[in-house]
C-alpha cells in the first residue's frame, strides 16, 4: 500500500471516529423519548417557559453584545495601541473561566456586599434570582463570541475602502454606515448567534445567580436530579432542537462568506 | 512651468515616522493643472508621503497647504482631495454608477445636479456599458475608469494616484497611462501619481519627484534629471548604465585608464554617468572629434527597437544602437562619448 494511501485512511478513520463520538449521544439522547412523552413535555408549561426564558435572555445577551460589542471589535481590528493583547486577552477571559467561578464572580460584584449590588439594590434593579442576572450572566459569558466574530468580520473589509470613502467627503460615521456595515454585518450576524447560541446553553454560571426564574439548561438538570434520566431527556431534546435551529441558520448565513473570498 | 504656475500644493519641512517608513525634510511644490510622478523604488516613501497628504496619517512636523489652505490638521473628508489606492478600493456593495456617485450623496448633492455629473463622468470615460455592473465583474482596466471617475466626480483641488498601473499588464499599463494623461488634460487637474518605473513617470509626468530613503532627492522635468542627475543614486535608478569613479581636474576626466575631454566644475574624486543611449558607434576612419575610442564588442542583445552592445574601450561600457547589423563578440568598433553628454557629479 502506498503512503498517500495509507495517510488518506487515517485521516478518514479519525475523521469517522470523531463524528460517531459527537453524534452518538445526540442521536441516543433524541431517539430515547417517545413522541408521546415530547408532546407531554412540550404541552408542560413549565418546559415551554423555560425554554422560552432560555431563547429570550439569550436573545437579549446577544442583541447587548451587539450594541457594546462592535465599536469594542470595530477598534480590535482598525487599531494597533499598546496594551491590545492585553485587552484581547481580557475579553477571552470568560471562555477559560469555569462557568460557576463566573457565577460567583458576578455576585461578588452586584451582591449587598459590593458597593455596586448596594447601588443597584436603592435603584431598585435586583439582579440574583432574577432574569437581569441571568442576561448579566449570558453577556458575560456570550461576548467574547460576538466580539470575535464582528472584528474577524471587520479585518476582511480592507481600511482601504474606508479611506476612500472618507477622501470622498463621507465622515466617519457616515463611512461606518454606508460601507464597513453592509459588507461586515454577515459576520456580525453570526457573531450574534455564536453569542445567543453560547448563552442558551450556559448552566454553570446561572444556576449560582439565578436558579429561579429557570432557563432550560438548569430545568432538565432539575427534573434529572428529581425524577432521572427519562423525564429529563424530552425536555433536552426541545433544548438541542432549538439550539440545532440556531446552528443552522449561523452555517447557511457563513457559507455565502466564504463562497466570496 | 507646469501648469497654471500657481501653487496647489505646498508641502513645508514635512517630517514624521511610521515605523518602518519615515519621512524627512519634504519641501515640496506642485502647481495646478500640473501632473506630477513621484519616483522611487520600494521603501522609497511615496505611498506614505501621499498618505500624508491625503490625510490618513499626520506628519510629525511640517506643513501641507492646499490652494493656500493649511490642512495639515484637517480631517480626511474635509480636504477635498481625491485618493486612488493600488487596488482603486471600488466599493463592492454598489454599482459602478453608485461607486461614482458615492462622493457626491456623502456631500448631499441635489439629485438632478448629482445625476447630471455621474452621466457627464460616464460618458467622458466611456463607461456607459458597464455602469449598473458590480465592481467584482470589471477588468482592470474598467476598474481604473471607475476609480477615476468616482474620485474625480467630486472635482477634488487634487488628486493622488497611488500605483495606479501596476495591477495592470504591461500594453494595458501604456495604453492606461496615456488615457490617465488625456484626463488630467480634460479636466485640468493636479494630479500627483505614485510609480517605481521611470517609463511610466515619462508617459504621464509634467515633472518627477525622485525619492530615495524618505527624502526627495531631486525635482524636475524627467530630460532635466536624466540630463543632470543629482547624485549616483539618480543616475542609477534612471538607467544611466555607465557610471564610473573617476578624477576630475575641471577638463579631464581619467577613469581607470581613459580619458575623457569634459570641462565641469568638479575637482578632484568624481562620479561620471553616459547614459547607453549618448553613445554612438563611428566610422573606422573618423578620428578627429574628442571622446572617440577603439573598443572590442564584447557581447549584444536585441531588443524591440535596438541593440544592446557591450564595447570594451579599456572600461566596459553599455551602447545602444538602432544600427540594424549584427555585433559578433571580439568585433573592433570605434565608439564615440559626446563631452557634452557626460555627466559629472560629486562624489556623495
Amino acid at each position: 500500500m502506498k503512503r498517500t494511501e495509507l495517510f488518506f485512511w487515517v485521516t478518514v478513520s479519525c475523521g469517522l471516529i470523531v463524528m460517531v463520538f459527537i453524534l452518538l449521544p445526540l442521536i441516543e439522547m433524541v431517539t430515547a423519548p417517545s413522541i408521546s412523552m415530547l408532546v407531554m413535555a412540550i404541552r408542560d408549561k413549565d418546559v415551554v417557559r423555560s425554554i422560552w426564558l432560555s431563547v429570550y435572555t439569550a436573545g437579549l445577551a446577544a442583541l447587548i453584545s451587539f450594541v457594546v460589542g462592535t465599536p469594542l471589535a470595530y477598534v480590535l481590528a482598525r487599531r494597533d495601541f499598546r496594551g491590545k493583547r492585553l485587552v484581547e486577552g481580557i475579553i477571552d477571559l470568560p471562555i477559560v473561566i469555569p462557568h460557576p467561578v463566573v457565577g460567583i464572580a458576578i455576585l461578588g460584584v452586584v451582591g449587598k456586599n459590593h458597593w455596586i449590588g448596594r447601588g443597584l439594590a436603592e435603584l431598585g434593579v435586583r439582579v440574583m434570582g432574577s432574569v437581569t442576572g441571568i442576561v448579566t450572566v449570558l453577556i458575560f459569558v456570550g461576548l467574547p463570541f460576538y466580539v470575535h466574530a464582528a472584528k474577524e468580520g471587520f479585518e476582511n473589509i480592507s481600511p482601504r475602502l474606508e479611506r476612500v470613502s472618507r477622501s470622498l467627503g463621507a465622515s466617519m460615521f457616515s463611512t461606518f454606515f454606508r460601507i464597513t456595515f453592509p459588507l461586515a454585518w454577515r459576520s456580525m450576524v453570526v457573531g450574534i448567534i455564536m453569542c445567543a447560541a453560547r448563552a442558551i446553553s450556559e448552566f454553570g454560571a446561572v444556576v449560582v445567580v439565578a436558579y429561579h426564574p429557570m432557563i432550560a439548561p438548569v430545568l432538565i438538570y432539575e427534573r434529572f436530579e428529581g425524577y432521572g434520566l427519562m423525564y429529563s431527556q424530552p425536555v433536552a431534546v426541545w433544548l438541542v432542537m432549538v439550539c440545532l435551529s440556531l446552528f443552522f441558520v449561523l452555517r447557511y448565513l457563513t457559507l455565502p462568506n466564504k463562497k466570496k473570498t | 512651468m507646469y501648469g497654471k504656475g500657481e501653487d496647489m500644493i505646498e508641502l513645508t519641512d514635512i517630517n514624521g515616522d511610521l515605523g518602518e517608513f519615515c519621512l524627512r525634510d519634504i519641501n515640496l511644490t506642485v502647481n495646478e493643472g500640473e501632473y506630477l510622478a513621484l519616483l522611487g523604488p520600494t521603501g522609497a516613501g511615496k505611498t506614505v508621503l501621499i498618505e500624508y497628504i491625503a490625510g490618513i496619517h499626520n506628519p510629525n512636523k511640517g506643513s501641507i497647504k492646499v490652494d493656500g489652505e493649511d490642512i495639515t490638521n484637517l480631517f480626511m473628508e474635509d480636504r477635498n482631495i481625491g485618493y486612488v489606492p493600488q487596488d482603486y478600493a471600488l466599493f463592492p456593495n454598489l454599482t459602478v454608477e453608485k461607486n461614482i456617485s458615492y462622493g457626491l450623496e456623502a456631500r448631499r448633492m441635489q439629485p438632478e445636479q448629482l445625476n447630471s455629473i455621474v452621466s457627464e463622468m460616464i460618458t467622458r470615460l466611456e463607461i456607459d456599458y458597464i455602469k449598473h455592473r458590480m465592481p467584482l465583474h470589471l477588468s482592470g482596466g474598467e476598474k481604473q475608469r471607475v476609480a477615476l471617475g468616482r474620485a474625480l466626480a467630486t472635482k477634488p483641488k487634487v488628486l493622488l494616484l497611488d500605483e495606479p498601473l501596476s495591477a495592470l499588464d504591461e500594453n494595458l499599463r501604456t495604453e492606461m497611462a496615456r488615457e490617465l494623461r488625456q484626463i488630467q488634460r480634460d479636466s485640468n487637474g493636479t494630479f500627483i501619481h505614485v510609480c517605481h518605473n521611470f517609463e511610466e513617470a515619462a508617459d504621464v509626468a509634467d515633472r518627477v519627484a525622485i525619492m530615495d530613503n524618505g527624502r526627495i532627492i531631486q525635482v524636475g522635468t524627467l530630460k532635466e534629471i536624466m540630463e543632470y542627475p543629482k547624485n549616483e543614486f539618480v543616475a542609477r535608478f534612471l538607467k544611466s548604465q555607465n557610471i564610473f569613479k573617476g578624477v576630475s581636474d575641471g577638463s579631464v576626466l581619467n577613469i581607470e585608464n581613459i580619458v575623457l575631454v569634459k570641462k565641469n566644475d568638479c575637482i578632484g574624486n568624481v562620479v561620471v554617468a553616459v547614459r547607453p543611449e549618448n553613445i554612438t558607434i563611428v566610422r573606422p576612419d573618423d578620428g578627429k572629434e574628442s571622446n572617440i575610442f577603439q573598443g572590442k564588442v564584447r557581447g549584444s542583445v536585441l531588443k524591440p527597437y535596438f541593440q544592446d552592445v557591450c564595447v570594451d574601450i579599456g572600461i566596459s561600457i553599455v551602447m545602444y544602437t538602432m544600427d540594424n547589423r549584427e555585433f559578433n563578440e571580439g568585433e573592433e568598433v570605434k565608439v564615440r562619448i559626446p563631452p557634452e553628454k557626460i555627466i559629472v557629479m560629486g562624489e556623495s
